[in-house]
């Protein structure tokens, strides 16, 4: 989509050779910390942000009107206005691609409220409504920034939905979210740190060889206590208490200098326990 | 050692009841999560526990004011303020001795790895970074009972493993912390967790109990209908009386899947756990 792209702000270089590819239909999510450079990236492919360096290229030109008219894009903050309907901001997006508003194709959640204001409609109803005006004009790729925060799980879902109903019918997708969970949804994953892409492939490939240390005792505190003052990057799930990248050994003589009993193993590390190993 | 919490509790604002007859107890040394979406009633809840509501009935236990901490979804950081200021603000308004604050603000930023920041401004910060930043002004005063509203919403992976680790801490050092989140991986990490759905406690108890408890089997199907859900290629559905049918594969359900038959259940009349 994007190749060899940097983009500069003064000193500070948000991306830096990054290229990324979306095959039609298929679904990557792109990772990383705040101030990774996601964000610059996907403002360089609309074209809202001119390139220092190299060349933007998306669907094989480089940005313009006519690339945005094929793109859709769902930005964090929704993009919708609060004080028309849900078939105004249709009609309003539906305006400015140039097409007809499909307002007999809504999900029935939306169509319940289609001449409500958006303002008074609830956070799951307003992403689905900000999918539909980004998706209403047919385009063949779609980036969704953290599409689905703050809803509940049933809403996430049908959120979901939309997004695997558009990847059916052969839309390439870019998703970038905070919660590692959503990566499951994604056929492949592109993860940024300091402008750069520093991995990518399928889950299984991005997680493969990494390790954990799992700890389970009777008081999980002492054990969190004992490894977090031997400075461990110690994390806790439950009762289980889990130490990402560290040796068994390492994780037992600590335990074992603090008089704490417990059961150690080592274990795959989850998603996020990898990220915060490539992660300095 | 008393618990902290609240007891039949039920808010009414303007004639709508945004809680309803909800109990949670919140034990010392342990993390307990409340779980929900946008208008479920998480922050009404976390606002009565702290004082900031009355409800309308029943009874919220906490320890005194000056042994509660709140961090608000907005952080409470103040951003024209530097991050050390922030520090000393809150350490002057509960009256703490200026060189144990001094000495506990430099423990709890280098914890946070935010020691290198004392000088930039709250708003200058990233967003996990103001969070966390949140978090310590928040545990600046050693609190019995530490109430966090959606600590780790739009904070990034990495910076939320360290924020759940201090959190973890807090928890490990004997308080009573109760954080609300909108996701469901999260409460998972914790002791115990209050599903809330429009007001209403939908599940509630040890994240491993409560999935143990459920009833029936889920399965995936290819095609979507009223009562299923999506889960990645293809749905997944909860068959009541527990068993598959002809070519349907049933699939190890966890909390996520729980809780979305449950609301679906609650919106049509089914029974998911007993």
């Amino acid at each position: 989509m994007t190749s060899r792209a940097t983009r500069v702000f003064g000193s500070f270089t948000a991306v830096d050779d990054v290229s990324i590819e979306v095959g039609p239909g298929e679904i990557v999510g792109l990772l990383g910390a705040n101030g990774a450079g996601k964000t610059t990236l996907i403002r360089l492919m609309l074209g809202l942000l001119p390139i220092s360096s190299g060349s933007v290229s998306i669907f094989g030109e480089p940005p313009s009107r006519r690339t945005r008219a094929r793109l859709g894009y769902v930005p964090q903050g929704l993009g919708l206005y609060m004080d028309m309907t849900v078939t105004e901001n249709l009609r309003f997006y539906a305006g400015a691609f140039g097409v007809q508003p499909s307002l007999d194709e809504l999900p029935d959640a939306l169509a319940e409220v289609r001449d409500s204001l958006v303002d008074q409609i609830g956070l799951g109803r307003q992403r689905q409504l900000a999918f539909a005006c980004a998706l209403n004009h047919h385009a063949s790729l779609v980036v969704l920034d953290e599409p689905t925060s703050g809803v509940d799980p049933l809403a996430r879902s049908a959120l979901w939905d939309q997004v695997h109903n558009q990847t059916d019918s052969g839309v390439g997708v870019i998703v970038t979210t905070h919660y590692l969970e959503e990566a499951h949804q994604c056929d492949r994953l592109v993860i940024m740190a300091a402008g750069k892409v520093v991995a990518s492939g399928t889950l299984a490939e991005i997680t493969d060889g990494a390790r954990t240390v799992r700890v389970r005792c009777e008081s999980w505190a002492s054990a969190f206590n004992a490894l977090t003052d031997a400075a461990m990057p110690v994390t806790l799930s439950g009762r289980q208490v889990r130490v990402p990248g560290a040796s068994r050994e390492q994780v037992l003589a600590r335990l074992r200098d603090a008089g704490v009993d417990a059961e150690v193993d080592e274990m795959p590390a989850t998603l996020e326990e990898t990220m915060t190993m490539i992660h300095p | 050692m008393t618990d902290f919490g609240v007891e039949e509790v039920t808010v009414e604002i303007d004639g709508t009841t945004v809680l309803d007859d909800l109990s949670l107890t919140i034990p010392r040394g342990a993390v307990t999560a409340v779980v929900g979406g946008d208008g479920a009633g998480k922050s009404t809840l976390l606002r009565c526990l702290v004082g900031l509501r009355a409800p309308s009935r029943g009874v919220v236990h906490r320890p005194s004011k000056t042994q509660v901490s709140y961090m608000p979804s907005t952080s409470g950081t103040w951003r024209e303020l530097s991050v050390a200021e922030n520090m000393a603000f809150v350490g002057r308004a509960y009256a703490i001795e200026p060189p144990v604050c001094a000495s506990r603000t430099e423990g709890l930023l280098q914890q946070a790895g935010l020691a290198g920041a004392a000088d930039r401004l709250a708003g200058d910060l990233s967003g996990g970074m103001r969070q966390k930043l949140g978090f310590c002004m928040a545990l600046l005063h050693d609190p019995l009972l530490l109430v966090l509203d959606e600590p780790s919403t739009g904070v990034d992976a990495v910076s939320r493993v360290e924020l759940w680790r201090l959190i973890a801490q807090a928890a490990a050092r004997g308080s009573a912390v109760v954080m609300a989140t909108t996701y469901l991986d999260e409460a998972e990490r914790a002791s115990s967790v209050l599903v809330l759905d429009r007001g209403r406690s939908l599940l509630a108890g040890e994240p491993a109990a409560v999935l143990a408890s459920m009833n029936g089997a889920v399965v995936e199907v290819g095609q979507p209908s009223a009562m299923t859900w999506r889960r990645g290629g293809s749905f997944h559905e909860w068959i009541a009386d527990g068993a598959p049918a002809g070519s349907q594969r049933a699939v190890t359900p966890d909390l996520e899947d729980l809780v979305i038959a449950e609301m679906l259940r609650v919106r049509s009349g089914e029974m998911v756990t007993p």
